[in-house]
């Protein structure tokens, strides 16, 4: 019998509609393969197999009755920021404990009501705050992925390291990621693995645990573009429980996908042309704008002005908008308490052990930007700097119907290698970024290898609610690229 | 932008996070050093912008003003570390 961990979602989709084995076949070999490998790789820090299994079997039961739903009996991951009924959430933080919600989150609602299999809940940085996944109160996650003739530890990317490494590893077929400033589409781009962060309201936030409110949006690491269409389709809904999702119907995106990219109007911006940009990167760059050319679609400068002042902007939003919601970790409703003399002490003394180093300094951060007398000198301003960049986005849209730029600034880097300097890391972002500060829909396709072996991305940025468009342009890339998995699966010897 | 010790520490009680004194010190170079960054922000003419409010231009969802929910205060209380009779329970704040 096929590994069926090497199964693409689709090709298992199809795998049980056929009959070729059962769901839980399907879902007991992933347990097997989490069994082996989450020692080394420790992407999941939740397994949940009694459960998948129960799941499994409803769902043979459905695909043998005819009822089987879109994504009947197909295992995935979910990243640990998703509240899930009866079962631990924490977004990899030590001040939610033991929390286990009373409440479904919407946008798992819509996987399980599709008929998918909860494989376990997976690691990510504390809260989504940063870009290696190193700052998990459950310890690093590690990318299946290694340098040519090395085995270093290397980072999966972040926040949704979990995530990307789950499915880069092969123990899930896909899972759920989120992304506030490039979290669902870097660590894609470090583990040769499709990442797409929809439109800002086209999933529902209702049930994630919120970071920055006006900037996160859920969506998919997948095996393939087609994968990660299937997965949209069901993760995106109108939701009356978040009044910022988007009453507008969720489109085909797998049929749009095939439509191709003939007549399609490129932009390429000369902005992502940064200073210190890897001659890799810019090759990858080329070799991309190259392929789209040669499946028929046209090529076009654009500018982007405001480029440059999207990440020093983002570090004041995001921040702000953290430290706020944050405040409701008080020791008091759920989660950790370390009692104090009164009231504020217990606050205070909950929150210093609650908190990791990273989430402390970005509500401090915020804190700072929005104390009296600062709020107009950094968020006012900085929604302003907002404005500008969503502006030069829209008139790019005169032009051209996509973007393509690099995703990242350079392949994955080595444990240690970065978490000593806060803004060398915030720099993994330079090319995310601005898609959520514009709300813009973003996907990161594979599309080659480093020098050293390991994988890099491109980026293509739509217009709002034209998810569509980039799974077009993305199967273009991927078609030319062909698909990319670590050549030595050492995590499960 | 220089932040002090002092302004630290005034954020941090702020923030009700409680810092060691070597906490502090690492915090005032690390937090001036990213709003030195983002004063580049200032290069930047927004007089005539309007700040952004909203990703999509959509108008305000309204609904019928009833009750939808509610009724489950053993839930709402089921994950607080101190809980008695669906109240939480919390340091004595009033003599």
């Amino acid at each position: 019998m096929t590994d069926l961990t090497k199964l693409t979602l689709v090709e298992a989709r199809d795998g049980l509609a056929k009959k070729s084995f059962s769901a839980r076949d399907l879902t007991s070999a992933h347990i097997a393969a989490i069994e082996r490998a989450n020692a080394s790789i420790n992407a999941f820090v939740l397994e949940t197999p009694d459960r998948a299994l129960a799941a499994a079997d409803a769902a043979d039961r459905n695909i043998a009755k005819g009822t089987a739903r879109p994504l009947e009996g197909l295992p995935l991951g979910i990243k640990d920021l998703f509240c899930t009924e009866g079962v631990r959430t924490t977004a990899c933080s030590r001040i939610l404990d033991d929390f286990k919600p009373t409440y479904e989150s919407t946008v798992t609602r819509n996987l399980w009501d599709a008929g998918a299999v909860m494989l376990g809940k997976l690691n990510n940085d504390e809260f989504a705050m940063g870009s290696s996944n190193e700052t998990s109160a459950f310890g690093p996650v590690v990318n299946p992925w290694r340098r040519r003739g090395s085995d270093a530890k290397l980072v999966p990317g972040g926040s949704s390291g979990g995530s990307s490494a789950a499915v880069a590893a092969g123990l899930c077929l896909a899972a759920t990621a989120t992304d506030t400033g490039g979290s669902i589409r870097q660590p894609a781009a470090l583990t040769g693995t499709v990442g797409i962060k929809p439109t800002y309201g086209r999933c529902s936030r209702w049930g994630i645990v919120a970071f920055a409110s006006s900037l996160d949006q859920a969506g998919p690491i997948t095996k393939t573009v087609e994968d990660a269409a299937l997965m949209l389709s069901v993760m995106a809904s109108h939701d009356p429980k978040d009044t910022t999702s988007v009453d507008q119907p969720v489109p085909d995106y797998a049929a749009l996908m095939r439509q191709g990219v003939k007549g399609l109007r490129v932009g390429v911006p000369k902005e992502y042309r940064v200073d210190g940009m890897s001659k890799e990167i810019d090759t990858l760059w080329q070799t991309g704008i190259d392929w789209l050319k040669a499946a028929g679609a046209t090529i076009k400068e654009i500018t982007l002005p405001h480029t440059k002042y999207a990440l020093p902007a983002y570090y004041i939003v995001a921040p702000a908008e953290a430290s706020s919601n944050l405040a409701r970790y008080d020791g008091v409703r759920y989660g950790l308490r370390v009692p104090g003399k009164d009231l504020i002490d217990t606050y205070e003394n909950t929150r210093a052990a609650g908190f990791g180093k990273e989430v402390k300094r970005r509500v401090l951060i915020g804190t700072y930007v929005l104390s009296a007398g600062y709020y107009d000198a950094y968020y006012l301003k900085a929604q302003k700097v907002r404005t500008l960049i969503k502006r030069d986005f829209d008139r790019a849209w005169n032009d051209v119907d996509v973007v393509l730029t690099p995703t990242t600034p350079s392949p994955a880097f080595a444990f240690g290698e970065k978490s000593g300097d806060p803004l060398a890391m915030y720099l993994e972002d330079i090319f995310t970024v601005t898609v959520n500060m514009a709300g813009l829909p973003g996907i990161s396709v594979p599309a080659g290898l480093s020098a050293e072996g390991t994988p890099l991305g491109l980026q293509l940025i739509g217009k709002p609610f034209d998810e569509g468009t980039l799974f077009r342009a993305a199967k273009a890339i991927e078609d030319a690229a062909g698909r990319f998995t670590p050549a030595d699966a050492w995590w499960l010897t | 932008m220089h932040v002090d010790e002092a302004t630290v520490r005034r954020i941090a009680r702020l923030a009700r996070i409680k810092i060691t004194d070597e906490e502090a010190k690492g915090l005032e170079a690390e937090l001036s050093g990213i709003l030195d960054w983002v004063e580049q922000l200032k290069q930047v003419d927004t007089d005539a912008v309007e700040p952004m409010t909203r990703v999509v231009g959509q108008d305000l969802k309204q609904r019928a003003d009833v009750v939808t929910d509610g009724e489950k205060a053993a839930e709402i209380v089921a994950n607080a570390p101190m809980a008695d009779d669906n109240f939480f329970v919390v340091p004595k704040v009033v003599e």
